[in-house]
């Protein structure tokens, strides 16, 4: 299975980025903080920035390598490109932009016109002009317009930065409707944990211009969170009740059961708890509302003041809880113990249908 | 209208229209350098295009003489070279209209593709659109009413020209006398005056006319690019 491989290392202006990564088809997240260098890699794979070192290929093609003295122009890379403003051609029509790389570009029609406009909500638009449109809609074309480029690789430069909360809470379905049926390397870039969280298969961490760390969503996102601790599972929805129109999930051996109208069996969904909703028994309980009781080995306690913060491990995922200090104590937690964690919440973050090439874990 | 005087009007339009095309093309290069690229003589370059509009016509004519006259070096070649001759001809007069108009023609192109935002021409790159391409489908079209106003500019000054046409190609009726210089000649005759009065009506019909039309055109494209089409 093709992918992208980059292994560079540059400047932009007095700004050092050296960063070595690889990302198969489904959505990887460039996260960080702004000014992390983030843009300045997406850019270096699209060309419009140029590394002093190193390769980048995608498909086993490769489009830069400072050895062999290889560096294609931007227009011959391959890629589809959605900067963080729409930049859609303001004197072309919605069709016209959207099709522009196959009448100026020569690109291949990879797919439909109309399968692309369906997929992103743009029937009624296509003749109007870019000046009339909404922020949101013309982030729409601009996407569909990367898309209709027959990309081997969609590179996404905080699409949604430009936007309000309303617009960006509009587009978010569209992207995960992108999201979830492309089969190519979709490179995201964003400083925004709750998209990361919601698009992404995989996370780059990035910081000061270099990889901090390679891993799932849950694994590089979960804990400190805007001052409140989060934990992300992934799982699997194994059952339906459609009488409570409740879900249950597989999280790696345990199940959790959530209110979810709508969620289709074999979703693959992300879970978000929060640390405050999670409360912590010695032993298991009868007679309690809370219906998720997860078997669970603390890793670590952390007192401040009279707040225990406790780091929990259920097989491969990281629960957190908060506790009071005083309950810590008389509990008399500590780091190898068996607990169990009462979750009183949780909310899905993030479900996307399983394809049928996609193996179950 | 007389047929002399419908001759003048003809011949006008003639050096005006062949003066403002035939500038078009290399005030849109230098135009393009000075908004796109950086280079040694930059400034030198903006001097030198921007020399016949703070020189006095006159001089700017005599250059032109000295240049491209029958002897001049400029004017040999190209006569060896293209068969074309400007010393007493229209198409001196067409040559003087359109060095005195060409300042007039760079500065709005070059604002108008100063202002083309090049992001635009980053994402049409992105889309496989190789430089030839882009130019034409997202920086010309971008940069039109920039153009369309600098044409209808030069357009009428060529129309106007007078000082540098009569020192470099002489006031000849029928081969270099255009509207200026026409009325020129006509308000020097003590009989004249009514003759001169309708040529300068018909000349301020022109102008106006040129302006109206590029207004109409600038608002097409205007709409076009507020997207109110």
């Amino acid at each position: 299975m093709g992918g992208l491989e980059v292994d560079i290392a540059g400047k932009a202006g007095s700004f050092a980025v050296s960063a070595r990564f690889e990302a198969e088809p489904g959505v990887t997240a460039l996260f960080g903080r702004s000014g992390a260098g983030k843009s300045t890699i997406l850019k270096m794979i699209a060309g419009t920035a140029r590394p002093d070192e190193g390769r980048i290929v995608v498909d086993g093609r490769v489009l830069f390598d400072a050895a062999a003295g290889i560096d294609l122009p931007v227009r011959a890379r391959g890629i589809g490109f959605v900067f963080q403003e729409d930049r859609l051609f303001p004197h072309l029509s919605v069709r016209r932009n959207l099709t522009y790389a196959r009448w100026a570009g020569r690109r291949a029609a990879g797919r439909p016109l109309p399968e692309v406009v369906a997929l992103l909500g743009l029937e009624d638009h296509l003749d109007r002009l870019p000046g009339t449109l909404s922020g949101g809609e013309r982030q729409r074309v601009a996407i569909g317009r990367a898309l209709l480029a027959d990309p081997r690789i969609l590179l996404m430069d905080e699409p949604l930065s430009s936007l309000d909360r309303q617009r960006r809470a509009e587009i978010l379905p569209y992207l995960e409707a992108v999201a979830g049926e492309t089969r190519i390397p979709v490179i995201y870039v964003s400083h925004e944990t709750d998209e990361v969280a919601r698009l992404a298969d995989r996370v780059v961490a990035v910081e000061a211009g270099r990889v901090r760390a390679v891993g799932s969503p849950a694994e590089i996102l979960g804990g400190e969170e805007g001052g409140e601790i989060v934990a992300l599972l992934e799982g699997r929805v194994t059952g339906i009740d459609p009488h409570y129109e409740t879900a249950t999930v597989d999280i790696g051996g345990a199940t959790v059961e959530l209110p979810a109208p709508g969620l289709p069996a074999g979703a693959r969904v992300r879970l978000r708890v929060r640390a405050s909703d999670v409360a912590i028994a010695t032993r298991p309980h009868d007679g309690l509302s809370i219906r998720n009781q997860l078997s669970c080995t603390v890793e670590r306690v952390s007192v401040t003041g009279s707040v225990a913060e406790v780091l929990l491990a259920l097989g491969e995922q990281r629960l957190f809880s908060r506790i009071t200090g005083k309950s810590a104590d008389t509990l008399g937690l500590a780091a190898g113990q068996r607990v169990v964690a009462l979750v009183k919440a949780v909310s899905v973050e993030r479900a996307r249908l399983m394809r049928p090439d996609e193996a179950v874990e | 209208m007389t047929e002399t005087e419908t001759a003048i009007i003809l011949l006008s339009a003639k050096v005006a229209i062949a003066a403002t095309l035939c500038a078009l093309p290399p005030a849109f290069a230098v135009a393009w350098l000075l908004a796109r690229r950086r280079f040694a003589g930059k400034g030198l370059l903006q001097a030198i295009v921007t020399l016949p509009l703070v020189l006095p016509p006159v001089a700017t004519g005599y250059g032109l003489l000295l240049l491209f006259g029958t002897q001049g070096p400029l004017g040999r070649t190209m006569e060896a070279v293209f068969g074309l001759t400007f010393a007493f001809r229209w198409t001196g007069a067409a040559l003087a209209a359109g060095v005195m108009a060409f300042p007039l023609l760079v500065r709005p192109i070059r604002l108008s593709l100063e202002a083309v935002d090049r992001g635009l021409e980053e994402a049409a790159a992105t889309l496989g659109a190789p430089r030839v391409i882009v130019f034409l489908t997202v920086t010309l079209p971008l940069a039109l009413p920039g153009l369309l106003a600098g044409a209808v500019l030069a357009f009428a000054k060529a129309l106007g020209e007078f000082g540098a046409t009569i020192t470099f190609v002489s006031n000849i009726p029928g081969e270099t006398q255009t509207l200026s210089l026409a009325i020129y000649s006509l308000l020097q005759s003590p009989t004249g005056d009514a003759a001169a009065l309708r040529l300068i009506v018909v000349s301020i019909l022109l102008a106006l006319g040129a302006v109206l039309l590029s207004e109409w055109a600038g608002r097409l494209i205007q709409r076009g690019g507020d997207g109110r089409a």
